[in-house]
């Protein structure tokens, strides 16, 4: 078979491993394709790399492909996501100023207890507290806004909200630009490795199914290329199942630290990706089950609630109309497109393509479309649920 | 006659940003600023209120500007995407040739070619230069590698330097290699072993 080369772009970012794995680890080349990985400096950049073809597929914040339906930002050409890449992943950290006063306050720094988190960091915080995150449409953003407002601090217009690409978030920190951030690793553990920040909190622990990044491509590309859009969602999800597998996440870590992909340290991309962080220079720990995800849950399928979810939050705080934009942001988590792909291969994936956002309180059985199927614990801290009506 | 473009330029190597600003001067008569400071960038912009931003796609920065074109301040008129708004020839050349335009909104194409063109050339050459540095610098590397390697075989062996380079190139072509890699193969086991 002739192997077909596929240009795809990525941030260098833990959370890009379904791609890098899938042309490593050969799941690309059994699939007869080739994925010529382009790494890009900046999510900007990479945007627009899709938009105008140099890369016919990317690693996206999966706010992006949404904000860009809406209407929102500076890109003009459609996008649609094809599977979740990785569901969870963001980190919140904080300066060691901050995290003083939250040790004399008897911060204990829970990892499952955002609204503990979220008090001491309120009650603590300069105002308006600053904080970095790494683009205006992001699941970092979208988490500390929804975590913060429901705390009681409304967000984001109680914030100073800064953007910056995750490998200067250290050093933004260390000059005193920002007093917290939100992250995806290895950058919130690379602020810690540098003395200069504490983690408070993972974003798992403000919404427990969180998708974080898309496997996004120009609208209609998919159907204009059936084939090779289907082979490639099949090789991530492949992918994405070997990187379940505990050693296989240590090879991983490996694979991701070479130069040519994100170039830092094996130990540190290890902790995101075993979940075992160190959260401040003095080598105190936490454990998070769970910090990000790729195949577990069905943590693979584009869930158009997902994409809806998304739309309603940014329309809410652009001054839109929150069902309209989420009707819109639906369409473009494209499940029908992913089903189709995964259909040769036979995979049991939901009977519904939209569901209830935060209504499952552990892991739960559910309908599949070949027999009974496991999903993922779903849940917002507070308990909130977001139902939307999708046409 | 309207009044001369002003143009930030965003670039933090001075040498490459007087490359980048020698060829807007001569494309036209503009109002050129470098910012070479990622930290100042949103200060900056807001004190000279460019007509265009120009930054070389490679600079993580880049995020950061596409906030204050989101945003209303600092910036006093709204600025667009370049990609968003020019013909798409023109801007999958500025891509191609790793270069991000940030253009306020109203400015009509005419009055913004010249400097997307002259700025386009000039990329072009910026991203050719750093591309042989690259080469060279992996050359450079390469060579000191073999060397090594050469030395190896040399002291294990007891031949000449010419006898240790024909191995090199004997086993690289027998394995289907580059005598570099082969090279880097033998001095990593070689470390290995001491």
């Amino acid at each position: 078979m002739r192997t077909v080369p596929i240009p795809v772009g990525y941030v260098p970012l833990v959370d890009a491993a379904p791609l890098i794995a899938a042309q490593e680890m050969g799941f690309a080349a059994a699939e007869g394709i080739a994925l010529d990985l382009h790494r890009s400096p900046s999510w900007s950049a990479l945007r627009d790399a899709l938009s105008v073809g140099q890369v016919a597929a990317a690693h996206m914040l999966a706010p992006i492909p949404v904000a860009n339906a809406l209407g929102l930002g500076g890109g003009s050409v459609g996008f649609e996501a094809v599977s979740v890449l990785s569901v969870n992943g963001t980190m919140i950290g904080i300066s060691d100023a901050l995290a003083e006063r939250l040790d004399a306050a008897g911060h204990d720094y829970d990892f499952a207890d955002a609204g503990a988190a979220g008090r001491a960091l309120i009650a603590a915080a300069p105002k308006p507290l600053r904080i970095g995150v790494p683009f205006p449409f992001a699941m970092h953003a979208e988490l500390v806004f929804y975590w913060l407002s429901a705390l009681g601090l409304p967000s984001p217009q109680s914030l100073t909200v800064r953007t910056l690409p995750p490998p200067l978030m250290a050093d933004a920190m260390r000059a005193g630009e920002i007093d917290a951030f939100c992250v995806g690793e290895p950058w919130a553990s690379q602020a810690v490795f540098e003395k200069v920040a504490t983690l408070l909190l993972p974003g798992a622990a403000i919404w427990s199914f969180a998708p974080e990044k898309v496997l996004a491509m120009r609208t209609g590309w998919a159907e204009s290329e059936p084939d090779l859009s289907a082979r490639l969602i099949r090789a991530v999800w492949r992918a994405g199942q070997w990187l379940e597998d505990d050693d296989a996440r240590s090879l991983a870590a490996e694979l991701l630290s070479r130069p040519q992909y994100l170039g830092v340290g094996a130990d540190l991309i290890e902790r995101a990706m075993k979940g075992h962080f160190t959260i401040r220079a003095s080598g105190e720990e936490r454990s998070v089950a769970r910090f990000v995800v790729f195949h577990e849950g069905v943590a693979h399928f584009p869930w158009r609630s997902q994409a809806a979810w998304i739309g309603s939050q940014l329309a809410g705080r652009m001054g839109l109309d929150r069902a309209g934009a989420a009707q819109k942001a639906a369409r473009i988590f494209r499940s029908d497109l992913h089903r189709a792909a995964l259909a040769p291969l036979g995979v049991n994936l939901p009977a519904a393509s939209a569901r209830v956002e935060g209504a499952l309180a552990g892991d739960s059985p559910s309908a599949g479309a070949r027999g009974p199927l496991r999903l993922g614990r779903n849940r917002f801290f507070d308990g909130g649920l977001f139902d939307p009506e999708i046409h | 006659m309207t009044a001369s473009l002003t143009i930030v330029v965003v670039e933090p190597d001075p040498a490459r940003a007087r490359l980048i600003v020698d060829a807007l001067r001569e494309a036209g008569d503009f109002d050129i600023h470098v910012v070479a400071e990622r930290a100042a960038l949103a200060r900056q912009i807001a004190l000279h209120n460019p007509d265009v931003v120009l930054v070389d796609v490679a600079d993580p920065s880049r995020d950061i500007l596409e906030e204050l074109a989101l945003a209303s301040a600092p910036l006093d008129r709204p600025v667009a995407l370049f990609v968003d708004r020019s013909d798409e020839g023109l801007s999958t050349a500025a891509i191609e040739a790793g270069l991000s335009a940030y253009v306020v909104d109203g400015l009509t194409q005419a009055r913004v070619k010249p400097v997307l063109d002259a700025a386009i050339a000039r990329f072009h050459m910026v991203q050719r230069m750093r591309t042989e540095l690259a080469e060279t610098k992996r050359a450079l590397e390469e060579r000191k590698v073999i060397d090594r390697a050469k030395g190896l075989l040399i002291r294990a062996r007891g031949i000449t330097e010419e006898e240790a380079y024909a191995l090199l190139r004997r086993t690289a072509m027998d394995k289907n290699r580059r005598i570099a890699d082969v090279a880097e193969a033998l001095v990593t086991a070689s470390d290995l072993l001491k």
